[in-house]
């Protein structure tokens, strides 16, 4: 009797403290999400309450829209380079900060400072893109009163008379961008890989300067094969950022919802926006979400199975 | 030879080393010298990064002191306008505004995912039920999603609500958003709570509401603060989804922007207007505020965002 009422009470206390975050959930993401999908099969406007089933009509006209097709070209070319050089500039430095330091008692320590270092790099990571947007669009201008243009006037490798264009430079406006990136996230990986390297017992160091390894060595042999799962976290976490860029390529470039000079830096966030919001296609819209998805996913699990090694217990 | 020599350098080295007090000065040894070499060249480049981090901020700063005619001059002039006007006119058109805005829908939604998650995750992770995994890998999948997938039907499911440009739409809409995270982060570490003091709490007579509120709760706090940090940074640079949902619908609609996207309608019309110190002042003012928080709270924040990621 007093089990059944237990029971009864704990079913009603489990289904009690589900039923707001399920119910919140429930409605403003995963309906939506299932939703996408649903439209993505219509040639729905988003304005008017009707629209007809087209069935896969909106993903073939995506296969042959040159805009979308060079967006996604732009995206897998950041996906390579935007988790390459961001983990590979934090790993530099996070040895740098941890092992660069002067050999004192102890063999291998970090440098002096390290606390200060590890607090500068690491505050781009708190601020926000629309911030980033404003800084780097300062940075970048295209007249001699940006920070790039004025440097290198003063260096004397660019004519004041003609400043580079940065943003405007088809060749060199996703460049600038994949910079901006960078910058952003280097100091927060540092930190990441930090606390790993950290966490490593200080015994497997001395061991290998007592074999008589280098600091490369050690760095190769030691050190990456011990951090190998914060790396590829890293990556896949570099990658979603890379598939996304919205803020970044919308506010910095030129024309309607960013994507300028003529589709030059264009990524699929962009042309699904632009598509949704300003030529009122948001079935196509969704047949984009839909593919961005799949490629999300599915460098994920290259990602992960790319880079697996066997796990090192220590 | 030369092989031989070094095997019988390494070991004594590294005795010296291990020591520690001999050759401190006047040392030539050949890998201290490496060492010097490595902290020099280690310093350099530290530095030059350091540099590559901060001067544009600086920059930026400065440029709210010049005029709009030496913005567009030579970038690397020193500021003539030491007046902080630029700041008063940035406050006027919006950023003080913008600021409360954001403040307002933080108070609400950051504390909200928190009980929301937490209560969630709780009983995920402690009360084993029919559809318990289902339902949390339910949740969790949604951190896999990009929002641009949910964008188109979540601007028309907010609308059929009569939410969109409202303070309590986007509060729920970032409670939703937040959801996966929170669950997932807190379910591991709701799981790792000794079962002894639940059962003691029991044996007290506490019923499983007071239980969770009076003692895991508590108990959770390290827990709490990462996810915390993660949530409040989030929603507070979150800039795609009050773009969409936070656009006054009719001309007579008051603007409720947030901070992140009344910066770039800054930018939008500071560009037309020709007012550039005062889009710097906006940037430098939405600045401020994340570098104190930052500089108060560092340890907790790096600490918080690295455990709040790698779990």
């Amino acid at each position: 009797m007093s089990h059944v009422a237990q029971s009864k009470g704990r079913a009603g206390f489990i289904a009690g403290f589900l039923v707001a975050p399920l119910a919140l959930y429930l409605t403003f993401v995963i309906w939506p999400y299932v939703q996408t999908f649903g439209y993505s099969f219509t040639n729905w406007s988003g304005q008017s309450p009707t629209f007809d089933f087209v069935g896969l009509d909106n993903y073939a006209s995506l296969l042959k829209d040159e805009v979308f097709r060079g967006a996604l070209g732009h995206n897998l070319l950041l996906l390579v380079f935007v988790p390459v050089i961001t983990i590979l500039l934090a790993l530099f430095f996070a040895f740098m900060v941890n092992a660069g330091g002067r050999s004192g008692a102890g063999g291998v320590r970090g440098v002096g400072g390290s606390r200060v270092y590890k607090i500068v790099y690491f505050f781009p990571q708190v601020l926000s893109l629309a911030i980033l947007a404003v800084l780097f669009g300062a940075i970048y201008r295209s007249d001699e009163g940006g920070l790039l243009n004025g440097f290198l006037t003063q260096l004397g490798l660019i004519d004041a008379e003609h400043p580079v264009e940065w943003l405007n430079e088809p060749d060199l406006v996703l460049w600038c961008l994949l910079f901006v990136v960078v910058w952003h996230g280097v100091g927060f990986y540092l930190v990441l890989f930090s606390a790993a390297m950290q966490s490593v017992p200080k015994d497997i160091y001395e061991a290998a300067l007592l074999d008589g390894a280098g600091r490369a060595q050690t760095f190769f042999r030691v050190t990456l094969p011990l951090l190998w799962d914060s790396v590829q976290t890293s990556a896949v976490y570099l990658g979603i950022a890379a598939m996304d860029m919205f803020v970044l390529v919308s506010t910095m470039t030129s024309q309607q919802f960013g994507g300028g000079p003529d589709h030059h830096s264009e990524v699929m966030s962009t042309v699904l926006m632009r598509n949704f919001l300003y030529f009122g296609k948001s079935g196509y819209a969704c047949a984009m979400g839909v593919v961005m998805l799949a490629l999300t996913m599915i460098l994920s699990i290259i990602t992960l199975r790319a880079t697996r090694r066997e796990r090192i217990e220590f | 030879m030369a092989a031989q020599s070094t095997v019988i350098k390494a070991p004594g080295e590294a005795a010296a080393e291990r020591s520690g007090k001999t050759g401190r000065t006047g040392d030539r040894d050949g890998r201290r010298s490496e060492g010097m070499v490595l902290n020099v060249f280690s310093h350099g480049f530290l530095v030059l990064w350091a540099i590559m981090i901060v001067l544009p901020l600086i920059w930026l700063a400065l440029g709210s002191f010049k005029t709009d005619a030496q913005i567009g001059g030579s970038a690397l002039s020193w500021p003539s306008n030491w007046h902080f006007d630029a700041f008063g006119r940035a406050w006027e058109k919006g950023i003080g505004g913008y600021f409360a805005n954001t403040l307002i829908v933080l108070v609400f939604s950051v504390p909200l995912t928190m009980l929301l998650g937490s209560m969630a995750a709780y009983v995920l992770a402690r009360y084993p039920f029919t559809g318990n995994r289902v339902i949390y890998y339910f949740f969790v999948s949604g951190a896999m999603f990009p929002v641009f997938l949910a964008l188109v039907p979540l601007f028309f499911m907010v609308k059929r609500f009569d939410m969109l440009n409202t303070y309590q739409g986007l509060i729920l809409v970032y409670v939703a958003y937040s959801m996966p995270f929170t669950v997932f982060f807190m379910h591991s570490f709701f799981r790792t709570l000794p079962t002894a003091i639940h059962e003691a709490a029991v044996i007290d007579g506490a019923s499983d509401t007071r239980i969770f509120f009076q003692v895991m709760l508590p108990m959770a706090k390290p827990g709490l603060i990462s996810v915390g940090i993660f949530n409040v940074l989030g929603q507070w640079n979150q800039y795609i989804l009050p773009a969409v949902l936070m656009q006054p619908q009719t001309s007579g609609e008051p603007e409720r922007y947030m901070l992140t996207q009344g910066l770039i309608q800054l930018q939008y019309q500071m560009g037309y207007e020709t007012d550039l110190p005062v889009l710097f002042a906006g940037a430098t003012i939405a600045i401020i505020p994340m570098l104190a928080v930052y500089l108060s709270f560092q340890r907790q924040i790096q600490a918080g965002l690295t455990s709040a990621t790698l779990k």
